[in-house]
């Protein structure tokens, strides 16, 4: 029982195998990644497995404290960061070997000529619940 | 009635209606609609008979749905009997569910899963809440886990230490919410100890009682853990203490150990020394000395470690340490701590800091960050 996070990343991942961007590709393809990425999620949600999953626009704004009685200082948004994340799942699974395999699943989602992306995915584990008997 | 007391009949009621003939599935639903009844309606309205009361609408409830579903079957032409209503035997089936439900074909999240619901009777919400999941992603998993055990035959005994394996992780692994698992998890094995006579049942109790008995005092105001050794032992439950040294003495004394009687052992000796100074470590390295031949299992080799530490002085924990894979969890922050008794306070703190960046919670990575805190930012 641990929860991993499942980043895709827009930007900052290593080049993926199937790279042509996505509004290269036919609409049919759009709509096949889309239902692909739905039907993931359903399938995690009936195995009991599936916590979250989000999709992030990719324009984000920094935000500071800029000292007492003084609005936070913006930054931004900016499009053009290094890293980007587009989106995140959350699942909660029995092992790491568990997560392995689901992030190997998702990553083949269809991209362009509707072959796989082989995307890579940042998988991070969840820091855990502190157990109760560790002396 | 409490929640917890109208929940302790839950394991009764399913039997009941299992023994009657209902398949596991549906009966465990119709339980829980019973269960759900009970406690909305209950304290303005108690019955005399509570169990009696909670078998009649789980049975009604049960019969509901079969009639339901066999107008379903009709319409689809495959006419299916209504299972017919017998006799509730006055027998404990309490062991065969536990069993059931810690079944080794279910995955450990499911067999936790199921075990809170058909045993613990907590409800579907309660258990995703416990462990931070979506009610529909814990739905999910309960009604799979039964539909991986529903052809599994109820009246075969099974393995008493995968049932243990299911209680420890329910006692040991959730997140606070409104349920409180520990307690809920020493609720699930007292019970078991009651219908199964076991030295590792009574073990486990034991174990958890005496781990439970410590509870304040290891956390502090401020949500951060403090260690044994600093914690304020006036904040120990003594009864707690007492009923743990109990039950683990009777057990003992039956000369059947397993693990959890020996981890029991060691928490019974920490739990008897009056201060941390007058803890009894060489025979804390003996039961685990035994554990080692037990389980083999690096965790315990590791504590076994931070005992000769203690027993033997620093150097020979720290021999008995580079004895072990230093990619364990935790192999670093008690090498940290052994070589912080060891005067080499500069290796100490380097090695608190590396254990905080591996560490694998959050309480865990914040203690061991405020330890190498307090070693850099000594006077010079």
């Amino acid at each position: 029982m641990a929860k991993y996070l499942l980043l895709k990343h827009y930007r900052g991942a290593p080049e993926p195998v199937n790279a042509a961007p996505m509004d290269q590709w036919t609409p049919e393809e759009i709509s096949a990644h889309m239902q692909f990425m739905q039907d993931f999620a359903d399938r995690l949600e009936k195995t009991g497995e599936f916590v979250d999953g989000q999709a992030l626009a990719p324009e984000g704004t920094w935000v500071r404290y800029d000292g007492e009685g003084r609005p936070p200082v913006t930054d931004g948004p900016f499009a053009e960061t290094k890293d980007l994340i587009a989106g995140w799942m959350v699942i909660d699974v029995d092992s790491y070997e568990r997560a392995v395999e689901l992030a190997g699943e998702l990553s083949a989602a269809p991209g362009a000529g509707g072959k796989p992306i082989h995307e890579w995915l940042e998988l991070r584990p969840f820091m855990g619940v502190h157990p109760t008997v560790t002396e | 009635m409490d929640e917890a007391l109208i929940r302790s009949l839950t394991p009764g009621v399913l039997t009941a209606l299992v023994r009657r003939g209902a398949d596991f599935a549906a009966a465990e639903d119709a339980v829980q609609d019973a269960l759900v009844e009970a406690v909305r309606g209950w304290p303005d309205d108690p019955p005399r008979d509570p169990k009696g009361w909670l078998v009649t609408v789980a049975w009604r409830r049960f019969l509901d749905a079969a009639r339901a579903d066999t107008a379903r079957r009709r319409r689809e032409d495959r006419v299916e009997e209504e299972p017919a209503p017998g006799p509730a035997p006055d027998v404990d089936d309490t062991l065969q569910l536990y069993f059931l439900c810690a079944h080794p074909s279910l995955t450990p999240s499911s067999a936790v899963a199921l075990t809170l619901r058909a045993v613990g009777g907590l409800t579907t919400r309660q258990i995703a809440r416990a462990y931070l999941v979506p009610e529909a992603t814990m739905a999910q998993r309960i009604s799979r886990a039964k539909r991986t055990v529903s052809g599994v035959r109820f009246d075969r005994p099974g393995d008493v230490a995968t049932v243990l394996r299911v209680l420890y992780l329910v006692f040991n692994e959730g997140y606070s919410s409104d349920v409180d698992l520990a307690a809920e998890a020493i609720r699930l094995t007292r019970q078991l100890a009651a219908s199964v006579d076991h030295p590792e049942v009574a073990g486990l109790l034991a174990l958890m009682l005496l781990h439970h008995a410590r509870r304040a005092a290891r956390t502090a105001p401020d949500g951060r853990l403090v260690p044994l050794a600093e914690q304020d032992r006036g904040r120990w439950d003594t009864a707690s203490i007492a009923e743990g040294v109990r039950i683990l003495q009777a057990a003992l004394a039956r000369d059947r150990l397993g693990e959890f009687q020996a981890q029991a052992a060691v928490a019974a000796l920490h739990a008897d020394a009056p201060t941390a100074g007058e803890t009894d470590w060489v025979q804390i390295v003996e039961w685990y000395d035994e554990l080692a031949r037990l389980t083999d299992s690096p965790v315990v080799r590791l504590n076994r470690a931070v005992a000769v530490g203690e027993a033997d002085g620093p150097r020979a924990g720290l021999a008995a340490l580079a004895a072990l894979d230093d990619t364990l969890p935790r192999h670093t922050a008690v090498a940290a701590y052994l070589h912080e008794r060891d005067g080499d306070l500069d290796t100490a703190a380097r090695l608190y800091a590396e254990a905080a960046h591996k560490a694998p919670d959050l309480a865990e990575r914040d203690h061991l960050t405020r330890q190498a805190a307090r070693l850099n930012s000594r006077p010079r």
